[in-house]
C-alpha cells in the first residue's frame, strides 16, 4: 500500500489507518464527532497528500484545458482557481478537479487520488502542439487546514498576507521556509487553506501547525471526518456522487460549465440534455423516519422503480442523516418523499434544499 | 480495554449481567471502541422475544453499523429509551448507563455458553492478531 511521508506521525498520533483507493490513509484520530466539530468550531488538519497533482505547461497549455474540462479556464487570471469537471465524450466525469493557474502557460490540476493515473493518460492523449502534460503528484505534499481559526494559526508561518488571499484564489511563497502553493480553497465548506510543498518539509511543517493549533482548537483530522464535512456542505464525492456515467447536468453542477468558451469533450451531449432537458437529477435528502441511510442503500420510489443512495451518512454538525441520490426529474423537486431501505425495513426520506450546511460569512 | 470481571461475555462482544434470571445486556467498551462515536441505536421493545444469537438490534456509529445480538434466549422486559436521546453514553459508560436491554432469561443453562472477562479478553487479543 501507498504511503504519504506522514505515515509514520499518524501512526504516532493514534490515528486508525485503512485502505483508501490503494493509500494507507489516517481515517480518524480521536474521533470523528470531535474532529467535525472542530473544523466547524475552530480548525482541522489534514493530510491529503495522497491527492494528485497534474501539470500543464506551454504554449499550448490553455488551450489543453480548456479542451478536457468545462469550467472556462481562459478567465482565470494568474493566483485564481477553479472548480471543474475532466470530462469524457459522454457529458460525464473522468474526473472532478480543481484547476489553477500558476503562470500564463502554467496550469496545475488537484485530481483524485483514485484517478491520477487515468486522469494523466487521458490529458495526455488529448494534447496537441506545444504543451507538457506532467503527473507531479510525488512532487507534493498536501496539507489542509480547514477552519475558522485557520488564518490565525497560519499566519505567523509565512510573510504573504493569508487575509488578502481572497476564497479560490491562491499565493506563492514561503511557508515555513518551504517554498508553497497557498490556496483558500477546501472541501469541507468551512474557510480555510490548502498547502502544498516537497514532501521533504511534511514533518516538520504538520508538527509546527499541530503546535501552533493546540491553542487554537486545532486537532488532526481523518478521513471519515471530511467525508462527513464535505457531505454536509454537498460536496460531491467522485466514485460516489459523480463518475464517468453521471454527466455535469445530472450531477446539478450546471454552474461549471461554461457555454461562452467554446469547444469541449463532451460538450455536444451537454447541449442536447440541456435543450430536452435531463431525466434524472442528484438531490440533498434527510431521513424523514429515524434511520441512518448509508452508501448504496436501495432506494424504492412509489411508481415502483429502485435506484440507491450515492453518500449517505449521519453528520456530526447538524446531527442528521442526509445524503445524496439521483432521482427522476419528477422526484426531484424539495419536499419530494421516498423510501430507503435500511437492512429490510423500508424507511421515509424526503428532498431537501442543498447545501445541507452553510457557514455564516465573516 | 476494560472487561469486568462480573459480567459474562459473546464472541460478538456483548457483555450480560445476570442478577437472578434478569439478564442486563450492552456491549463491550473494545467494541464501541471499535466503533467510535455512537450517533444512533435501533432497539426492540419490552415484551419482544429473542432467542440466544439472534440480532435484536443494531448500533451505528458516524461510519459503520453493528447488529448486535442476544446473549441468552428471554422476553426483553426493559428497554434503555434513554440512548435514543443520548447515544453516545454507549462510549461514555458501554458498561453502566450504556446499557440496552434486560430480559427474563428462559434457560439459566445458556449462560455456559458465554465467556468470562478472562476469556474474552483472550478472545479480543486473539482476533486482532
Amino acid at each position: 500500500m501507498k504511503q504519504t511521508p506522514l505515515n509514520r506521525i499518524h501512526r504516532q498520533m493514534g490515528a486508525r489507518m485503512v485502505d483508501f483507493a490503494g493509500w494507507d490513509m489516517p481515517v480518524q484520530y480521536e474521533g470523528t464527532v470531535k474532529e467535525h466539530l472542530a473544523v466547524r468550531q475552530a480548525a482541522g488538519l489534514f493530510d491529503v497528500s495522497h491527492m494528485g497533482e497534474i501539470e500543464i505547461k506551454g504554449p499550448d497549455a490553455l488551450p489543453l484545458v480548456q479542451k478536457v474540462t468545462s469550467n472556462d479556464a481562459a478567465s482565470l487570471q494568474i493566483g485564481q482557481a477553479q472548480y471543474s469537471a475532466l470530462m469524457n465524450p459522454n457529458g460525464a466525469f473522468v474526473d472532478d478537479t480543481l484547476v489553477y493557474r500558476r503562470g500564463p502557460e502554467h496550469f496545475f490540476l488537484c485530481v483524485n487520488a483514485s484517478n491520477r493515473e487515468k486522469d494523466c493518460e487521458w490529458i495526455s492523449e488529448n494534447a496537441e502542439g506545444n504543451v507538457r502534460v506532467e503527473n507531479n503528484s510525488d512532487l507534493y505534499v498536501q496539507l489542509a487546514v480547514q477552519g475558522p481559526k485557520a488564518i490565525a494559526i497560519l499566519q505567523p508561518f509565512t510573510a504573504v498576507r493569508l487575509d488578502k488571499i481572497h476564497y479560490y484564489w491562491f499565493a506563492e511563497g514561503d511557508f515555513l521556509e518551504a517554498p508553497a502553493i497557498l490556496s483558500r480553497t477546501g472541501y469541507t465548506g468551512e474557510d480555510g487553506f490548502e498547502i502544498y510543498f516537497a514532501p521533504e518539509h511534511a514533518e516538520r511543517i504538520w508538527n509546527a501547525i499541530i503546535q501552533a493549533g493546540k491553542g487554537h482548537g486545532l486537532v488532526p483530522a481523518g478521513l471519515a471526518a471530511r467525508n462527513t464535512l464535505r457531505l454536509e456542505a454537498r460536496m460531491a464525492l467522485y466514485g460516489n456522487d459523480i463518475d464517468d456515467s453521471t454527466t455535469v447536468l445530472e450531477a446539478d453542477l450546471g454552474w461549471i460549465i461554461k457555454w461562452s468558451k467554446g469547444d469541449f469533450i463532451g460538450r455536444p451531449v451537454l447541449e442536447e440534455q440541456k435543450a430536452q432537458g435531463i431525466r434524472r437529477k442528484l438531490v440533498g435528502f434527510e431521513m424523514a423516519d429515524p434511520g441512518i441511510a448509508r452508501d448504496h442503500y436501495p432506494v424504492h420510489l412509489d411508481d415502483g422503480r429502485t435506484t440507491q443512495v450515492c453518500s449517505g451518512s449521519y453528520v456530526p454538525f447538524l446531527q442528521k442523516s442526509i445524503g445524496l441520490v439521483y432521482l427522476p426529474r419528477e422526484y426531484s423537486a424539495v419536499g419530494s418523499e421516498f423510501l430507503v431501505e435500511i437492512r429490510g425495513r423500508k424507511l421515509r426520506a424526503r428532498v431537501v434544499p442543498t447545501p445541507f450546511y452553510k457557514r455564516t460569512k465573516q | 480495554m476494560k472487561t469486568p470481571e462480573n459480567l459474562l461475555y459473546t464472541k460478538d462482544h456483548e457483555w450480560i449481567l445476570i442478577e437472578g434470571d434478569i439478564g442486563t445486556v450492552g456491549i463491550t467498551d473494545h467494541a464501541q471502541h471499535e466503533l467510535g462515536d455512537v450517533v444512533f441505536l435501533e432497539l426492540p421493545k419490552a415484551g419482544d422475544s429473542f432467542e440466544l444469537g439472534q440480532p435484536f438490534g443494531s448500533v451505528e456509529s458516524v461510519k459503520a453499523v453493528s447488529e448486535i445480538f442476544c446473549p441468552v434466549s428471554g422476553e426483553l422486559t426493559e428497554v434503555n429509551k434513554t440512548l435514543s436521546e443520548q447515544p453516545e453514553t454507549v462510549n461514555s459508560d458501554p458498561y453502566g448507563d450504556g446499557w440496552m436491554i434486560r430480559l427474563k432469561i428462559r434457560d439459566s443453562r445458556e449462560r455456559d455458553q458465554l465467556l468470562t472477562a478472562d476469556e474474552y479478553s483472550a478472545w479480543v487479543y486473539q482476533e486482532k492478531s
